[in-house]
């Protein structure tokens, strides 16, 4: 789950993480009294979901209260479009108000899960402000990385490393090394997957402030963030993908008009592939899950065809925990719903499938059956 | 003729009283698995299926039956305390099902495995199976496995199991196939299994399935190279995903450019393996590669 700026750096300062002095505004004169705060001039930062905003026109600088409040207003209401939104933007309900300061350096600064290391890592840079894959790919040598023993928790002297490797002034190694550890804190506290500060600024008073914070937390762990749970904004998100995630089904919308309902991830994905290859597009991703019982299977077949650019249908189901039945119950049960019917193309292995193919050809469906990718393949072509 | 599990594997299922684990554990004892206990706290002194014993911990169930692999269905938010309560039990071989384990507990979870001598499969994984000795630990339909002397290793669950259907409908049975699970932080790695099958007398070729995100193919890619003396079949699914979406398995998401499909066919062919153009073409690139 991706939160918006404000948000992450409210979390942050919970743990002393230092952010420049912000107020959140919804409308101009919010934005007006937020910029008269902070002594009359301010940056104001449209809050969406994505990188990318400043060269996309979301981040301005007003030199005075009446500035703020026009950039306020031509910002809210509107959607933004950044290189990574995609074409459709994302809508700015809300702009962050901040106060101006003089950089000295950016720096930068993330912590995230190295998969391989199977533990926390810290990532910094003294290549702040640009995109960190970039940096990565052209300078390596200018990534620094310090994995932490969840066991301890991030120590003072890897502090130290980093801050020497940054080349911080003698009097910023402390305060780097307490806000490395504070945001350690709060990735371990929230269950993030990700905090990224990009850039972390050293200002011309000589002080660290995050300028910018992005915050994830791991979807699997918000049974037990309630609170955090509240910020989800899904105004941000694909409202087919909404729908989905709430059924608890994995779903990405695509570009293609062949709509895949699979049961798994790997098989989804190796089954979007075999669309492709035969010279289709696919309309999205599904994965409907292990155990999922007819009504899940109706649910996201439904869902499916609410994207209009369907045109035609790929089941591909292997069962296992989700039996064959089941699933073909399900989906004469979601053509009977649906107000089109597109072309249908159903392959089914595993568990019960002779009952799964026998419901099916039950049906009034005209579905063509198929036994192999290959032949999956064939009759999406066809 | 296999690895981790065969004939002398006794198993034990954590969350044995539960849908998904009474369901799972009765289907493991059909298709031949020595399935000797059950744990569900609180439940201890009950009998499953009329004849496996229950046990209200880990530790008992042990202690009265020699089990030696643990199979997990216990819910998200307690599987982290399963796993540790069967490492403390000092099981070799722990196999998680559950999905949806926060990352952080099976980091924690790692951690802790560090100093002891427990392997951990999973979590998020379909399990593994030797259909040579009738061992079925994990969720997987029994009856598409064919004994023989193919490896198979998987990030997927339902994939595994269509490689597994290609093979057997061309007479190419396996030794063992091992769903090491699609979550960021897991237990037993590609290179793990593929080194098992490396030394493992009885497997003579080996199917590796891998996905887009991450660079676990690319560490696989090395391995096979400076290792592997047996012929590696591969394939990556993901290769019409677009950047930057996390397709289902928390693993599967294109960050950077090492992420991407091309670049982890790329590293495999390097490395010698026989790289499968699409996944309709598994059991025809194996039985190429086996014949040929």
């Amino acid at each position: 789950m991706k939160l918006h700026e404000y948000q992450a750096k409210q979390l942050l300062a919970k743990y002393n993480v230092p952010v420049p002095e912000n107020y959140v505004a919804a409308t101009g004169p919010e934005a007006s009294a937020a910029t008269e705060k902070l002594g009359g001039k301010s940056v104001v930062k449209a809050q969406v979901h994505a990188g990318g905003r400043g060269k996309a026109g979301g981040v301005k600088i007003a030199n005075n209260p009446a500035e703020a409040a026009e950039f306020a207003e031509s910002l809210i209401g509107t959607t933004l479009v950044t290189f990574q939104t995609g074409p459709q933007g994302a809508p700015i309900h809300k702009v962050l108000i901040e106060q101006t300061m003089e950089i000295a350096r950016e720096l930068y600064l993330s912590i995230t899960t190295d998969g391989g290391r199977r533990l926390p890592v810290i990532i910094a840079s003294a290549a702040g402000g640009m995109e960190i894959e970039e940096v990565a790919q052209n300078n390596p040598e200018e990534v620094f990385t310090e994995p932490v023993d969840p066991a301890v928790g991030f120590q003072p002297f890897q502090g130290r490393r980093l801050a020497n490797q940054l080349n911080l002034p003698a009097a910023q190694v402390r305060p780097f090394s307490s806000l490395v550890d504070a945001c350690y804190q709060a990735y371990m506290d929230l269950d993030c997957s990700m905090i990224e500060i990009n850039p972390l600024v050293l200002t011309g008073d000589e002080k660290l402030l995050a300028l910018d914070a992005k915050v994830s937390i791991d979807d699997d762990s918000l049974f037990r963030h309630k609170s955090e749970s509240e910020l989800r904004d899904t105004s941000q998100e694909e409202p087919l993908e909404v729908e989905a995630s709430e059924a608890g089904i994995a779903y990405v919308k695509l570009d293609g008009n062949v709509g895949c309902m699979v049961n798994g991830a790997g098989l989804a994905m190796a089954t979007m592939d075999t669309v492709k290859f035969a010279g289709a597009e696919p309309a999205n991703f599904l994965d409907v899950g292990g155990g999922a019982a007819e009504e899940k299977i109706s649910h996201a077949i439904l869902l499916m065809l609410s994207d209009q650019n369907v045109e035609k249908v790929l089941v591909n189901i292997f069962g296992g925990i989700l039996r064959c039945d089941i699933a073909a119950r399900g989906i004469v049960d979601a053509y009977s719903k649906a107000d089109r019917q597109p072309p249908l193309v159903v392959r089914m292995l595993g568990t019960n499938v002779d009952e799964g193919k026998q419901i099916l050809s039950d049906s009034t469906l005209s579905a063509t059956m198929v036994d192999t990718l290959e032949e999956a393949a064939a009759a999406i072509k066809g | 003729m296999s690895i981790l599990v065969d004939q002398n594997t006794r198993l034990l299922v954590q969350g044995i009283t539960g849908r998904e684990g009474s369901f799972h554990a009765e289907r493991c004892m059909s298709y031949g698995t020595n399935l000797v206990a059950g744990v569900t706290p609180g439940k201890g002194g009950e009998k499953f299926m009329d004849s496996v014993p229950v046990f209200n911990s880990v530790q008992d169930a042990v202690d009265e039956t020699g089990a030696n692999v643990a199979l997990i269905f216990v819910p998200p938010p307690f599987a982290s305390d399963a796993i540790l309560e069967a490492a403390d039990a000092e099981l070799p071989l722990v196999v998680c099902i559950t999905e949806g384990v926060p990352v952080k507990d099976s980091t924690m979870v790692m951690r802790y495995l560090k100093d002891k001598n427990t392997r951990l499969l999973g979590p998020n994984c379909p399990g593994l199976i030797t259909p040579g000795t009738g061992t079925k630990i994990g969720i997987m339909p029994g009856n598409i496995h064919m004994a023989g002397k193919v490896g198979v290793v998987s990030r997927s669950g339902t994939l595994t199991y269509e490689a597994v259907d290609q093979l057997t409908k061309l007479g190419i049975g396996q030794s063992t196939c091992v769903g090491i699970g699609g979550d960021p932080v897991s237990g037993t790695t590609f290179l793990d299994v593929l080194d098992m099958f490396n030394q493992d007398p009885e497997t003579e070729a080996i199917v590796m399935i891998g996905e887009i995100g991450g660079t676990k193919e690319q560490e696989a890619a090395a391995f096979i190279k400076q290792n592997i003396k047996k012929p590696v079949a591969s394939l990556i699914v993901g290769q019409t995903a677009p950047a930057g979406r996390r397709m289902g398995h928390a693993g599967a998401v294109i960050t950077g450019k090492a992420a991407l499909a091309s670049e982890k066919m790329q590293a495999l062919k390097d490395a010698g393996c026989h790289v499968i153009a699409t996944p309709a073409e598994i059991g025809s690139t194996v039985k190429a590669m086996i014949t040929g």
